[in-house]
């Protein structure tokens, strides 16, 4: 893949290089050509499926009942628009990444910061610190769902009955986490995830930071708290940046915790799941496709403005600085 | 999994082009030389639940060696293959000669035009022996035009399944034939008999084939029903809502805890560990509990599904093989249907695999069968007295505008009952009243009735 990423670059750069060379048309075409494949590989596999979602999405097309298949312009997006189930998916949505992404980013700063000392094993801590990141989405899901949330045998509920045992309780309360509160426990299972993560970016930005700078400091009187505040942190801008970014882009779209431990249930299916029952469930491939499209707007919007707001919150603390 | 890709027309096409004919002919016939024999293989799209996955294992060995035909299998999760099925049988593609539909799409693909009606090589095939099949399920795969469009490979019901050691330990006497009062107040008696045991395990995660299965004929025998003959909505009705009120009452106060999560595979979890006095589900689960290695084997009791105002409430459920009507290889086809639904089939599995491992529950002689009834002795006979009992035309005490028992025969259901569903488990969990789930749930049925009033 990363060949023909290259590819297409130098193709685009000799497309921005022929306006200067205007007359060498045949000769530039046979320096282009070479390439062409790559870039029509590059097309095929990723702009066309999206091309293709785009016309689906402007037809009204029920999978059982192909015959009334037909071009309705604009309307799914209005139905996506106002239909409630749809806008409250939106919300769900907005809330799950907001929170995931900022509850691990500050964990996995926490981490990030305790890791970047030197001690005893830190590699194998380190190791055990990634590992959740490692695991396979919906197993993921399904050791929170069973393992830990589940109150009949799950691990939550059996260490606290363990507790409660120690000063004499024999009959314990036992909460059903998930129905009590489901938001929270779907967040809970992501943010165990991601955190890793957070955790992974955040250290690397602290490995690279300058230790004169911090000593510089250090003799100039600054306690750790300020080293941290002026030094530390104005430093971990641009990585900051990308946790919350990359954060955001795969919380948007994720599915597999909300369709193990909820499916959908108790007011938490989000966008992609909505997306998911729309399409397997209701078999509306256009309504499916518009809301599809929807999601990568909205997607990349959020990635935008949140590079802008963050980019320009550091920055002027930096000025103020 | 084996994803078959589909022959190859590349050698026809290229026929053409005269130029280059020669040239790659000779190429792809190098190349495509394992898929010469093509041209006479079936392709099956099959749902991956365990005993398809034994028939793809059983086929070479056996059905192509008796009758040379190769069966190519494309196995897939449940919506998946009814996604798959919907995309290559609207179009006709005939991609697919077979493949596995359920007793809930029967019906609506059948008026599609979308399969191949069975009726002419069941009357030839004398061996096959239709009338062997269970009567609800062949009127289940029979469309509204009077054919029978797909043969079971099996079938299930729902029953009340309860720990006869518990009981006797309490002193408590499960009915022969419960009602659903009875089976709430022994739930009651039966709550707590074992340390962290409860009553009674019912579904209740969101899903129109998990909530909405045992809801749905909890409402059909206390009067209820999802539409009137002429489309009404009936949601919010009282019989509807008093069944519903019962259902949630009862799973909230005597029911598995984390009720709003529990499907199928929780309840059977539960079941086996002893959490659960009593079980209404799906026979199905009678084999796992009566499995070599379930620690409750042989201490379960096996009742018909409660009732209330009906005489039966079990549902029907069945996967079966439909061929799609574009198929050129029809009769080659019905060969593979007839094989794999047949009598001799299910004697195959039982020697070679289990006799517990049968597809059972769509053929008199399996209860009939000694080697059969000894390995399911404890759940033969009212497994089959619960399909026999099961009408999937008349499920509740009013006309059904569509057939199905534990859905509504409409492509709208997945979508309907999957949001109502949503709305019961908020119930469940005590987020929402059940007034409210169902006043929601009432205005979600409405738009649909709406399109077919």
């Amino acid at each position: 893949m990363s060949t023909s990423v290259g590819t297409a670059a130098k193709v685009s750069s000799a497309r921005a290089a022929a306006p200067v060379r205007p007359r060498g048309g045949l000769r530039a075409w046979a320096t282009r050509a070479p390439l062409l494949p790559a870039l029509v590989f590059l097309v095929a596999v990723t702009q066309l499926p999206f091309v293709a979602t785009l016309v689906i999405s402007l037809f009204d097309w029920n999978s059982y009942d192909p015959d009334a298949r037909r071009f309705t312009g604009l309307s799914n997006y209005a139905t996506v628009v106002t239909d409630p189930a749809l806008q409250e998916s939106v919300l769900t949505t907005m809330l799950l990444t907001a929170s995931v992404v900022i509850v691990s980013v500050v964990l996995g700063l926490g981490l990030a910061l305790l890791l970047d000392r030197a001690f005893f094993g830190r590699g194998f801590v380190r190791t055990l610190l990634i590992t959740p990141f490692l695991l396979v989405p919906v197993s993921a899901a399904l050791l929170w769902k069973h393992v830990l949330y589940n109150p009949e045998y799950g691990l939550l509920n059996g260490a606290w009955a363990w507790v409660a045992g120690l000063f004499g309780d024999t009959d314990p309360a036992q909460p059903d986490w998930i129905s009590g509160m489901p938001l929270v426990a779907v967040e809970a299972a992501l943010v165990w995830q991601w955190t890793p993560f957070m955790m992974l970016i955040l250290l690397a930005g602290l490995q690279s930071r300058p230790g004169e700078m911090v000593e510089a400091a250090r003799l100039d009187g600054a306690n750790s708290l300020q080293i941290f505040r002026y030094l530390t942190l104005p430093h971990l801008r641009r990585y900051l940046e990308l946790g919350v970014l990359l954060g955001s882009i795969y919380i948007v779209q994720h599915f597999d915790a909300v369709f193990t431990i909820t499916s959908g249930g108790l007011g938490t299916a989000n966008l992609p799941y909505t997306i998911y029952q729309t399409f397997y469930k209701a078999h509306e491939y256009g309504l499916a496709s518009a809301a599809g499209v929807v999601v990568v707007i909205g997607t990349m919007v959020l990635a935008t403005f949140a590079l802008r707001v963050v980019s320009s919150l550091f920055r002027e603390e930096a000025n103020r600085a | 999994m084996t994803l078959r890709q589909r022959p190859s027309r590349i050698p026809v096409r290229l026929g053409a082009v005269a130029a280059v004919a020669a040239l790659l002919a000779g190429c792809a016939g190098a190349g495509g030389g394992g898929t010469s024999g093509d041209g006479e293989a079936l392709n099956v799209l099959m749902v991956n639940n365990p005993q398809m996955v034994q028939l793809q294992k059983l086929t070479a060995d056996h059905f192509t060696r008796s009758t040379g035909i190769e069966v190519h299998f494309t196995v897939l999760p449940e919506n998946e293959v009814r996604d798959k099925i919907s995309q290559d049988f609207s179009n006709q593609a005939g991609q697919y000669d077979i493949a596995t539909i359920s007793n809930y799409e029967v019906p609506f693909y059948a008026k599609n035009g979308w399969l191949h009606p069975l009726d002419p090589y069941v009357a030839k095939d004398k061996a096959f022996d239709q009338d062997d099949i269970l009567e609800p399920l062949s009127e289940s795969l029979t469309a509204a035009d009077g054919k029978l469009y797909a043969e079971p490979f099996y079938g299930e019901s729902s029953f009340l399944m309860y720990r006869k050691d518990v009981f006797a330990a309490k002193g408590l006497t499960m009915p022969p034939k419960p009602t659903w009062q009875q089976v709430a107040d022994l739930a009651a008696k039966a709550d707590g008999a074992e340390k962290g045991m409860k009553g009674i395990c019912l579904r209740g995660l969101p899903g129109w084939g998990e909530v909405m299965a045992p809801l749905t004929t909890v409402v059909n025998t206390m009067g209820g029903t999802w539409f009137t003959k002429d489309w009404k909505a009936q949601l919010t009705s009282p019989e509807f809502t008093r069944a519903t009120e019962f259902y949630v009452r009862l799973v909230r106060e005597h029911g598995e805890a984390g009720a709003a999560q529990s499907g199928y595979a929780e309840c059977l979890n539960n079941m086996t560990q002893g959490k659960s006095a009593m079980w209404y589900d799906a026979t199905a689960g009678a084999g796992s509990l009566e499995a070599a290695n379930s620690p409750v084997k042989g201490r379960i009791g096996y009742v018909p599904a409660p009732v209330d105002r009906t005489e039966s409430s079990g549902w029907l459920y069945t996967w079966a093989f439909g061929m799609q009507k574009a198929s050129k290889k029809a009769d080659n086809a019905w060969k593979f249907i007839s094989w794999a639904s047949g009598k001799e089939y299910e004697k195959l599995v039982g020697k070679q695999v289990g006799w517990s491992d049968v597809p059972a529950g769509k053929r008199s002689s399996t209860y009939a069968d000694p080697e059969y009834r000894q390995a399911a002795a404890a759940f033969a006979d009212v497994t089959k007295q619960a399909i026999d009992a099961a009408d999937p035309v008349n499920p509740g005490v009013q006309p059904r505008p569509a057939a199905g028992i534990q859905f509504v025969g409409i492509p709208e259901f997945t979508d309907l009952g999957t949001k109502v569903s949503q709305e019961i488990s908020a119930a469940i969990a005590g987020r929402k009243s059940v007034p409210e789930a169902l006043a929601a749930s009432q205005k979600l049925a409405e738009k649909v009735a709406e399109e077919y009033r």
